[in-house]
């Protein structure tokens, strides 16, 4: 589920003209070339990027400097990797990182569980 | 797993790390520099050779500065090697990192920590909501991605990077729904006695009033003495709340920025049980180093915000400093040759610091906002509150480590990073000691996570 | 706490060491009845305890000694009851599963030599139920072994548990029951006198009739002030800790086991460093190597931290339970295996320090037996 984007691109900013294509939970998506794939799901209106393991509470990034582990996210079919210190790229598939990560079994989908806002 | 020798190993591409290694360079070493991040320029200048022009000039002329740091670093003979995440640093000078899925292990004869600095925690109550970020990373989102906040954002706490980010959202057109300032009147005047020293920083401190005039012309509701801050929301942040002097109030939003101060990244420096000490006034702990840099492990350096919080011109000063310090080490240079290029930069760094005890003393976090209530939580990864901590200080626990195997606060992914100072002041007050009596935690590698195929050597 | 200077205290009991044995039995103490006071040191005292692999295990053990094994079997049956007592007296789940472990070997000649070891044991005590089992048989109950994995030795008796969550637990019950703690001391000196010990902490003073050296790496300095000889000196393990998984392994094994955090725990090695419980990346890479040999699909589990913890180690490897001959109340009990013996040591060792009769199996374990030229080797 997306909702306004908590972040957007700078008004006096030219907008870059390189766009890469990828999905977040199976949502497809156009971001800047460039992003670190974080920033890229903020400014798409992605709110909640994992639910913990502890507690299933919701989180998202916090510091986008690879200090808090708070963005963590399943990219290209590996679990809770730090978003904010990794590029986008075309065709990533990205999903939230739901809970601890499961070596048993590889959900084929995963139902999105974003709040309602 | 590779191995290789050289020089020096300087870990962190940002003021500290690139003015260093450029230093070590010039002086005819075999340098490498490891940085997690794709390219240079660490926190403060994050982002720096890829920001277009535009955005530099929203961000100001202290910001654009990197641009020549980064460019002596490409001019160098320094082996820049970007999207390294070190994960080990030994005593014996062993710097084992991960790069593009595979480990690698450099032997040194010298080690240059520059790691820099961390946003202190910030533990209210809803700090971990989604939509609460600290200032440094909506900075960060600035600088690297030219993004800002969508709707009015409020930006809560205090310190020199706070209106740092709000002067430079003003000048890309960004709406600040509200300043709410933890810092009160009678901070100004406790900061008073450092106001000679302060006086004689005048460039910094114009730079300052400057941006503070620039907000406050802006009109921005700037709430002051604010306490209480609490971020209200259910899966998401939807208001900030506090009081000032005495009288509620609230503020919706779903954007919160949290600040008050950057502390040390002292993840590499405590696990290599290095000295470090408590610091009184920027109330964190900092390795103890000498003049130029050296850690109590013999041939391990520090410089920048990692040893002790001082700015980006100050970082690029000591990063010349530990370079003149470790050429002596590795008798490239004598010691009277080092004392007449060191001459210049003592004094060039002394007056750098010059305006730090004022800002330290008028910015000092509150104690309500580091020693939370019972019902924070305070380990974000574990989701253990300040209660649960508590109690087991009343179970017998005197330190971070005892109170870590107690409730495994400080396991998570993050290893302490977000945490530490909170529980080693948690544990302090319920005990009635100092700080410095409880310590830190123990820091272990891997200082940032490998897989276990990767270590295997597969 | 009482923080008063020369201050002098006087109990029934004084136990050296709050760790996972000190502890265990001044829970035992504290559960009879007895005036109990634990000595233990700070925040950052070497602490086994808290270094350990958390396995409750038998299998294996003795096979050079029958004592031992009956002793560590003593201890394994009893933990259930342990384990209830613990969660009545401080609320704390130390998550207890005994749903039998497994030894995995990785050449044929590994395991010939397990299964001649385990035959031992059965010869040698009667009843000792185990299953050699071979590749397809393991893979029937571990579907995640690797093919590296020729077979693997499998006892019912053997089990996990939380080892943080039990001596957390252990200092709650223990308190619950009326034992005193006193945490962030160092013990200076013992003094003795018939029928009374009196150790002194700078200024203040614990006396008793009775005091238990259970100080792990403390022990042999203060074993020599009470008439006892305990020379156990530090041996490191290596452990590697994951991030969080979803449950996927129900057994313990002996160098892999998943915690009840979700976490995966591998371990482990046996260095002669002295007091260092740093790490080497050489031998972390070798655990690394043989987790991901044992379950492949471990490969891309993240490394979160890996430490080293120092074993308390006797030359021989076997506990050390000794009452002093030549000052009697004076007892030292010391081990390696905390987690697994916290049960007789709360059961058995403490009822035997109140006065009760000795368990039978603890004749061979007397400090006496190292007072010989004879040369010990721990490697079983």
């Amino acid at each position: 589920m997306r909702t306004d984007p908590l972040f957007q691109p700078v008004m006096s900013e030219a907008r870059s003209t390189r766009t890469v294509s990828l999905t977040f939970n199976e949502q497809p998506l156009q971001v800047p070339a460039g992003s670190s794939v974080a920033a890229a799901l903020l400014m798409s209106g992605i709110q909640r990027f994992r639910a913990t393991p502890v507690s299933e509470a919701p989180r998202a990034p916090y510091c986008m400097m690879g200090v808090c582990f708070e963005c963590l996210v399943e990219i290209d079919g590996v679990p809770n990797r730090q978003s904010c210190l990794i590029e986008v790229g075309e065709g990533m598939r990205i999903r939230s990182q739901e809970g601890a990560r499961d070596l048993m079994f590889q959900p084929a989908t995963v139902q999105s569980v974003e709040v309602l806002s | 797993m590779s191995h290789s020798s050289v020089d020096v190993v300087v870990v962190g591409a940002g003021a500290a790390g690139m003015s260093g290694a450029v230093a070590l360079a010039e002086l005819g070493l075999h340098v490498v520099l490891l940085d997690e991040q794709g390219s240079p320029g660490g926190q403060i200048y994050r982002g720096i050779t890829l920001a277009p022009l535009s955005r530099r000039d929203m961000l100001g002329p202290d910001y654009a500065h990197g641009n020549e740091l980064a460019q002596a670093l490409a001019s160098s003979s320094v082996r820049y090697e970007r999207g390294a995440a070190v994960w080990q640093v030994t005593r014996e000078h062993e710097v084992s990192y991960l790069r593009e899925g595979r480990l690698h292990t450099l032997q040194a004869k010298a080690v240059l920590l520059a790691t820099g600095a961390m946003e202190r925690p910030f533990p209210i109550p809803g700090w971990t909501l989604p939509g609460v970020m600290s200032a440094g990373a909506a900075q960060i989102l600035l600088k690297s991605s030219g993004l800002a906040p969508s709707e009015p954002v409020v930006l809560a706490g205090c310190g020199p990077l706070l209106y740092l980010l709000g002067w430079q959202y003003l000048r890309a057109g960004v709406p600040i729904k509200a300043l709410v300032d933890t810092t009160r009147p009678d901070d100004y005047w406790r900061a008073r006695r450092h106001l000679f020293a302060a006086l004689r920083a005048w460039p910094y401190l114009r730079k300052g009033l400057e941006l503070m005039r620039s907000l406050r012309s802006a009109r921005i509701a700037h709430f002051t003495g604010a306490e209480q801050l609490a971020v209200e929301g259910d899966g998401a942040a939807r208001a900030l709340t506090f009081t000032v002097a005495g009288k509620a109030e609230r503020i919706a939003t779903r954007c919160v920025l949290l600040h008050q101060g950057v502390v040390p990244n002292i993840q590499f420096s405590q696990s290599l049980r290095a000295r470090h000490h408590w610091d009184v006034d920027q109330l964190c702990f900092s390795p103890v180093v000498d003049s130029w840099g050296e850690l109590d492990v013999a041939g391990v350096f520090v410089a920048g915000d990692g040893a002790g919080i001082g700015g980006a011109q100050a970082a690029a000063v000591q990063g010349q400093l530990a370079a003149l310090g470790i050429a002596v080490r590795l008798e490239k240079l004598s010691d009277a040759q080092r004392a007449f290029r060191a001459e210049a930069l003592h004094a060039r760094l002394a007056s750098n610091l010059r305006i730090r005890p004022f800002l330290d003393a008028l910015y000092q976090p509150k104690e309500a906002n580091r020693i939370p209530a019972d019902d924070v939580m305070v380990c974000r990864c574990e989701e253990v509150t300040a209660g649960e901590l508590r109690g087991f200080v009343a179970l017998g626990c005197t330190g971070p480590n005892q109170a870590k195997s107690f409730g495994r606060c400080g396991m998570g992914p993050c290893q302490g990073r977000m945490c530490g100072l909170t529980v080693t002041e948690v544990i302090a007050k319920a005990r009635g000691v100092s700080a410095s009596e409880v310590g830190y935690y123990r820091i272990r590698p891997p200082i940032k996570p490998i897989t276990l195929g990767e270590l295997a050597g597969d | 706490m009482s923080q008063d200077t020369h201050s002098v205290t006087q109990s029934d009991v004084i136990v050296i060491g709050g760790g996972l044995v000190g502890t265990a039995v001044a829970y035992g103490l504290a559960r009879s009845g007895a005036d109990t006071r634990v000595l233990d040191q700070g925040d950052n005292a070497f602490r086994a305890s808290r270094g350990n692999f958390g396995l409750v295990w038998v299998q294996g053990k003795g096979h050079d000694l029958p004592d031992y094994s009956r002793w560590t079997r003593s201890s394994a049956v009893r933990w259930s009851g342990f384990a209830e007592a613990l969660m009545a007296d401080s609320g704390v789940d130390v998550q207890l599963k005994q749903p039998g472990g497994f030894h995995m070997c990785f050449s044929d000649e590994e395991l010939r030599e397990r299964q001649s070891r385990l035959q031992t044991l059965q010869d040698a005590l009667g009843d000792y139920p185990f299953q050699m089992l071979d590749a397809a048989e393991l893979k029937a109950r571990l579907p995640l072994i690797g093919p590296a994995v020729v077979g693997g030795s499998y006892t019912p008796q053997d089990g996990h548990v939380n080892p943080l969550k039990l001596l957390r637990a252990l200092h709650t019950s223990a308190q619950a029951r009326g034992a005193r703690f006193h945490s962030g001391v160092q013990v200076d000196r013992i003094d003795c006198a018939p029928g009374e010990f009196r150790v002194r902490v700078g200024q203040r003073q614990f006396v008793a009739p009775r005091v238990v050296l259970a100080a792990g790496l403390g022990n042999p300095g203060l074993a020599r002030q009470v008439g006892l000889h305990a020379p156990v000196a530090p041996n490191r393990g290596q452990v590697l800790i994951s991030e969080r998984v979803k449950p996927f392994l129900d057994y313990p094994t002996i160098n892999v086991r998943q915690t009840d955090e979700g976490t995966v725990q591998l371990g482990d090695s046996m260095e002669e460093v002295g007091f260092d419980d740093g790490t080497s990346t050489q031998v972390l890479a070798a655990i690394a190597r043989r987790g991901v040999s044992t379950f492949p699909l471990l490969r891309d589990v993240r490394l979160i931290r890996a430490w080293g913890a120092l074993r308390v180690m006797s030359p021989d490897g076997f506990p050390i339970y000794q009452q002093s001959p030549t000052h009697p109340g004076a007892f030292v009990v010391t081990c390696h295996s905390g987690v697994t013996l916290a049960a007789a040591h709360a059961l058995r060792i403490a009822p035997w320090i109140m006065g009760g009769a000795m368990p039978d199996e603890l004749g061979v374990f007397a400090g006496d037996r190292f007072l010989t030229d004879k040369v010990f080797s721990h490697a079983h």
